[in-house]
């Protein structure tokens, strides 16, 4: 009898640690899984039985005596038992195929992996040349999951069309926007799938030496990360002569150092030759003059590793998932003030709605939703008549909204959208690198600006000072740092003005409701 | 000062470590800030020199990223997510409770030097927000309460971890 908790940071941070020393004290040694991505259950215990993977959760270290009690006589009489795990709705309605293994066993378990399907892409991929490799990726039509949603496959023939004697894969691990933690929770239950999506990257496109380029904020991810690239090594699927092929890829981590700026590509990889992070003008194209100059693919954590997917199973059956241009699946991560927040992976498609409500159970403080924030900081805040678009790029786009890494975040209604739009300057002011004027000193204006309209001064003037000030940013800054802070500004603006002039009666408090 | 040159000569071997790898700054900066607890200005010069870069060079990248400290830090470091998931489940309270009840303001260390508060946009936590990070660690769902006894935990003598 298998039992599981998981070492992934949620489940750490929510006391699995000591969930796991009281398994130990009792004479149980745990595996420790990676998480399910419910992080509501967790820390979420699973038993394997004669009835199947059964869960208990959330758990903490003094439930642990009566939940091997019942173990022994009937595990249904116990409050935190939950069934089978895979029949849990949350779990069991969802098309999971970047996250088919998370949670099923030890993450750095190279076996584990192996005989869950892994390296089964990276075999196939073996037997093909680089163009094969690519026109497989081509017709997936998988886009990028960074947030930019640019097709993968161009991005990846015009690496392989460079004439160069070196050539890099890029990881962007640098999951900085509020709200996401797709990109983690690969790398902290799969980390495999990401290497192998990696080392396809490499023999599609030529390239020997690739970087993952890690968020400093990720001490867990960045501990397995490396345990598995270790065992790769060891197990010949990583370094020199990759399974007797003839064909080499090396890979490292790269740690960030605080920096949100470095999400973005260019800036990632001036990080990476180690310097400032500041944002390169494009042309030239990182595809053609990346890393150290050389022809690089910058991608995200996802696509990468729906990379290892689509070399699995055929690029026909990703492309099967999705509606319009967006194929494939979504990594949908439900965060902020909400019940039942976790990953939730689903073809493109779904609505706001659906997922707000039907996985996430409304607010976990039990009060009304007002605003949700999808894809992190500089995405729009969206009111209720805007919860019924679909999931979908070209959809969100349609809205002046965006859909980015696919990061969800529900206020409810005691949240101060006039302070949530003043933060979204003031976050500007942290983290712009610095280089395009409109970015570094508009948003220290904008901080100023919105501070003034909420204060009742010259009200009219600023607030047609703010839409100045927001157009001069979006049209002149050369990333979305300064070109899509006034996104969550102005939503604010326009849907939730009223919190703007909530001070004017007297004695009212910023925002108090 | 003394302990800058005594920082100066200690940093050679990590120097060596890094001289010949590509973008080696950024794992360099890392390493001794693993190894001193911050980066002190007085080796600047050697890690100019090592690695063929001017001193301006280096500074400005020390001073780009949030994670470089230029000045010792306390025992620990407690950060406290400011990021939105976190705020909408009222990260804004928290952090102003964690500021009276350790008397700093964030880039602060406590009088005793035990703990440094810094700011943090995004632990990657946020289904269960609000989020602290301290030293290594990460903690989720911390109120005003839970704060109070994390902070407890960690000025006790040897107490039993976590």
């Amino acid at each position: 009898m298998s039992i599981y908790i998981p070492q992934d940071t949620t489940a750490l941070a929510l006391g699995a640690d000591a969930v796991a020393r009281a398994l130990q004290a009792a004479g149980v040694e745990p595996v420790r899984n990676g998480s399910r991505g419910m992080f509501w259950l967790e820390p979420l215990l699973e038993v394997d039985t004669e009835d199947g993977r059964i869960g208990f959760g959330p758990v903490t270290n003094k439930d642990i005596p009566g939940i091997l009690d019942a173990l022994e006589t009937d595990v249904s009489s116990h409050h935190l038992y939950l069934g089978q795990v895979e029949s849990i709705d949350y779990l069991s309605s969802q098309q999971r195929l970047t996250y088919a293994r998370a949670g099923l066993g030890d993450p750095v378990c190279l076996y584990n992996y192996q005989a869950l399907n892994g390296f089964v892409g990276l075999s196939n991929a073996l037997q093909m040349d680089g163009q094969q490799i690519v026109d497989q990726v081509k017709d997936s039509g998988l886009r990028g999951r960074g947030g930019a949603a640019f097709p993968a496959g161009i991005k990846w023939q015009t690496v392989l069309d460079c004439a160069s004697e070196q050539k890099y894969i890029v990881c962007n691990a640098d999951e900085g926007d509020s709200g996401t933690f797709a990109d983690r929770l690969v790398m902290e239950a799969d980390p495999y799938q990401l290497i192998e999506g990696m080392c396809i990257a490499g023999l599609a496109v030529g390239a020997t030496q690739g970087y993952i380029y890690l968020r400093s904020e990720y001490p867990v991810a960045h501990r397995l990360l490396n345990i598995a690239i270790e065992r790769a090594v060891a197990a010949n699927f990583l370094g020199d002569n990759i399974q007797g092929s003839g064909k080499s890829f090396h890979l490292e981590v790269r740690l960030g150092a605080g920096a949100y700026i470095c999400g973005e590509e260019t800036s990632l990889l001036e990080s990476l030759e180690g310097k400032r992070g500041m944002v390169r003008a494009k042309p030239p194209l990182p595809a053609i003059e990346g890393l150290f100059g050389k022809p690089t693919v910058v991608n995200n954590v996802l696509t990468l590793a729906a990379i290892s997917t689509i070399l699995e199973q055929g690029a026909e059956a990703y492309q099967n998932f999705g509606m319009g241009r967006s194929r494939g699946t979504l990594a949908i991560q439900l965060a902020g003030n909400i019940k039942r927040g976790g990953l939730i992976e689903l073809a493109f498609g779904v609505t706001l709605r659906e997922v707000v409500e039907d996985y996430g159970q409304g607010t976990h403080s039990g009060r009304p939703i007002r605003a949700i924030q999808v894809g992190g900081p500089l995405g729009a805040f969206l009111p209720e008549s805007q919860w019924d678009t679909p999931m979908d790029y070209e959809a969100f786009a349609a809205i002046k909204a965006m859909i980015g890494h696919g990061g969800i975040v529900v206020f409810d209604d005691s949240a101060d959208m006039a302070a949530q739009a003043r933060f979204a300057m003031e976050f500007c002011v942290v983290e712009s690198c610095g280089k395009c004027t409109p970015c570094r000193i508009g948003s220290v204006r904008g901080v100023e600006v919105i501070d003034r309209i909420v204060a009742n001064e010259n009200r009219d003037d600023n607030l047609i000072l703010l839409h100045e000030l927001c157009d001069t940013m979006e049209l002149g800054s050369l990333c979305a740092m300064g070109g899509m802070t006034p996104f969550p500004v102005r939503s604010a603006l326009t849907h939730f003005q009223e919190d703007f002039f909530a001070q004017d009666a007297a004695g009212a408090s910023p925002g108090g409701k | 000062m003394e302990i800058g040159a005594q920082n100066t000569a200690d940093i050679s071997h990590l120097v060596t470590q890094y001289r010949a790898v590509p973008g080696g700054l950024l794992p360099l900066l890392h390493a001794i800030q693993a190894e001193l607890g911050y980066v002190p200005d007085a080796t600047v010069p050697a890690i100019a020199t090592g690695l063929n870069l001017s001193r301006a060079e280096v500074h400005g990248v020390i001073s780009f990223y949030h994670d470089f400290k230029t000045h010792p830090v306390g025992q620990h470091t407690v950060q406290i997510c400011r990021a939105e998931a976190c705020q909408s489940m009222g990260s804004r309270q928290l952090e102003a409770h964690a500021k009276a009840l350790l008397g700093v303001d964030y880039h602060e260390t406590t009088e005793d030097g035990a703990i440094t508060l810094e700011p943090v946009y995004c632990l990657g936590n946020c289904a269960c927000s609000p989020s602290v990070r301290i030293n290594n660690d990460i903690y989720a769902r911390v109120d005003a309460e839970r704060f109070d006894d994390l902070m407890a935990d960690i000025s006790a003598p040897a107490g039993e971890p976590k």
